[in-house]
């Protein structure tokens, strides 16, 4: 027994050393990475990068001034410093963006698993489940549900994460069945293994890579919804700054004072343009079969 | 093919019955009874024996599972009440009015986005790396990151301040109204930002789609009969390459549809999106909870659309 974990132990850590090194070579997906870091310094230590305070901070006579040296970006409709907004703006952002992904994929998994491991009427239910949601506008529900629950950052991640599952559960579900075809899944049962451990196990570590690609390249949608969300006033309460509100509070005043709306949805794309260019490259770096797709 | 399309039919029955039970479920969770926010919202006071029949006539005095079979059962019938707001106003009438105007606009955009992602996907693809692959490519990615919303709000900036300064004495250009629908140029806009994002996605998909099909023989076979490229390309690759872009126009309809939310509140179009969030926002459940299961039946009817549409596509799919 010893002697297979020796052999096999060295070769798993390669496949992923070498997944590295693949991404390593592809320059766009690392400069994805390295704006995804700076944002996350710029979210973590707003108060320190942050010139003014975002929120109890009004200049006064100042409403929907032009951006300056002083302050680059300019001020908002009520005369605040629209960077120090912007910067704590990201901290929203992120927040959402990880933890609702981390929601889906967790949801995702589970029942995906299930309904491709013990099939039958466990996976007819689950997969009809699966429709539903995938049937559905998903900024309808959100708009619905944020109204029930009443707008806050909690509440948007935990309505984003609850009706984002279903696209991660049917990648699993349409893995997890694949594999349980395969002899080394037979072995573990021949072998008595019990279900949940095979899955866990057995099943699971072999579906993740997919589950990584789709949850990076979903970071970047759920930001956008979020703002979104914020946009059409249900996401993050004013006065707390969020880049979707600040878009919003922009939108009233979109042809006095333009720049208002301009810098947050610029870092939105910025966002949402870094994520994506991290989950192409570790897609090519995670399965190399479908590099030139 | 038969038995298929029964299957199906039956798999999108349960779809559409798990969601209004769904929307049922959650609209019960709202907050206010209906029947007294009519009292609260109007000018005119209503009886105490108005709102015994309000709550009669939709059966909220009985139990949960009555009210949603007796909701179920006139849903079906086509009967989707009144709206509460816009008294007297029936909400069959406040949905169909809005249709018309949605699909106009995403059938234009979807149309746009087709002309333009099919050759360029058809050209990336089998032109790899060449200065046409990654412009598409630039293109694309950023078609993909900027929110609708922005791109919208961007664009009223662009045509009410900065275009009719510069180029205001030209025809149409110069006359692109940035808000509303009153003239045929009411379109542009919104046309624009709902086009941008289904042309970058569909260019993609388009051209991996077109890399996959070129590697296959019977391409090299064209070839080899000494077809011209142009030949190959139209009739032998591009023809396969379309599976891909019809799954994905059927499984992003939920998308679109979202997209349309946010664009018509943006731009003050009077579609679907934008009676839906006003009706969010003045608690009107009535007309929410029936535009929820109109969009889900709309979005069932396109998959099962697009499933039947393989079939005609590629004859070597045998559905069944």
């Amino acid at each position: 027994m010893p002697n297979i974990q020796l052999v096999s132990e060295p070769a798993r850590r390669s496949e992923w050393s070498q997944a590295w090194r693949r991404f390593c070579a592809n320059r766009i997906a690392v400069g994805g990475l390295v704006v995804i870091l700076l944002l996350t310094i710029l979210a973590v230590f707003a108060p320190l990068f942050s010139p003014y305070n975002p929120i109890d901070e009004i200049f006064r006579g100042m409403r929907g001034g032009n951006p300056s040296l002083t302050h680059p970006f300019g001020f908002d409709h009520l005369g605040r410093d629209l960077l120090s907004r912007v910067i704590f703006g990201a901290r929203v952002a992120l927040l959402v963006g990880l933890m609702a992904t981390g929601i889906a994929v967790t949801i995702g998994v589970v029942i995906g698993a299930a309904a491709g491991y013990f099939g039958s009427w466990v996976d007819m239910l689950i997969s009809r489940i699966i429709d539903t949601f995938m049937a559905f506008p998903i900024i309808a529900l959100l708009v619905v549900l944020a109204a029930v629950l009443g707008p806050s950052l909690n509440t948007t991640i935990l309505v984003i994460g609850m009706t984002g599952w279903a696209r991660f559960a049917r990648v699993v579900r349409a893995d997890v069945m694949a594999l349980k075809a395969t002899d080394f899944i037979t072995a573990a049962r021949a072998v008595g293994v019990r279900d949940w451990r095979i899955i866990w196990r057995h099943l699971l570590p072999n579906v993740m890579g997919p589950v990584i690609v789709l949850a990076t390249l979903g970071i970047g949608g759920i930001i956008i919804l979020e703002s979104a969300l914020s946009f059409l006033g249900l996401g993050i309460r004013p006065p707390n700054p969020s880049w979707g509100g600040t878009l919003a509070d922009g939108r009233a005043f979109i042809l006095r004072f333009p720049h208002i709306a301009f810098f947050p949805g610029l870092m939105i794309a910025i966002t949402v343009l870094a994520f994506n260019f991290l989950g192409d490259g570790l897609r090519d770096a995670l399965d190399p079969r479908e590099r030139d797709s | 093919m038969l038995l298929y399309i029964v299957r199906r039919l039956l798999q999108g029955v349960v779809v559409i019955i798990l969601v209004s039970v769904g929307t049922f479920i959650v609209m019960r969770l709202m907050p206010g009874d209906p029947a007294y926010l009519l009292l609260g919202e109007g000018e005119i006071r209503i009886s105490e024996e108005q709102i015994a029949a309000i709550r009669r006539r939709w059966g909220l005095d009985r139990p949960y599972h009555e009210q949603y079979l007796i909701w179920a059962w006139n849903l079906l019938r086509g009967d989707f009440g009144d709206s509460l707001i816009r008294t007297g106003m029936p909400v069959r009438q406040m949905i169909f009015e809005t249709i018309p105007v949605t699909a106009t606009l995403n059938v234009i955009s979807l149309g746009l986005a087709l002309l333009v992602a099919l050759p360029a996907g058809i050209i990336a693809g089998s032109r790899r790396n060449a200065a046409f692959d990654y412009s598409t490519a630039v293109g694309s990615t950023l078609g993909v990151a900027v929110p609708n919303f922005w791109l919208a709000l961007m664009l009223i900036v662009l045509f009410a301040l900065y275009v009719p300064r510069w180029f205001g004495d030209l025809p149409v250009v110069g006359r692109i109204p940035p808000f509303g629908l009153r003239s045929w140029q009411g379109y542009i806009l919104p046309v624009l930002v709902l086009t941008t994002e289904q042309m970058a996605v569909l260019t993609r998909v388009m051209r991996a789609a077109t890399i996959e099909v070129l590697a296959q023989d019977y391409v090299r076979t064209a070839y080899a009969k000494g077809l011209p490229n142009v030949i190959v390309l139209v009739r032998h690759a591009a023809r396969n390459a379309l599976l891909p872009v019809v799954t994905v126009i059927g499984f992003r309809i939920a998308f679109i549809l979202s997209g349309t939310i946010v664009v018509e509140t943006v731009f003050a179009i009077p579609g679907i999106g934008r009676l839906f969030t006003d009706s969010v926002f003045r608690l009107d459940y009535q007309v929410v909870q029936s535009l929820v299961v109109v969009l889900a039946v709309l979005v069932v009817a396109v998959n099962l659309l697009t499933d039947l549409t393989y079939a005609f596509i590629d004859p070597r799919i045998r559905i069944g």
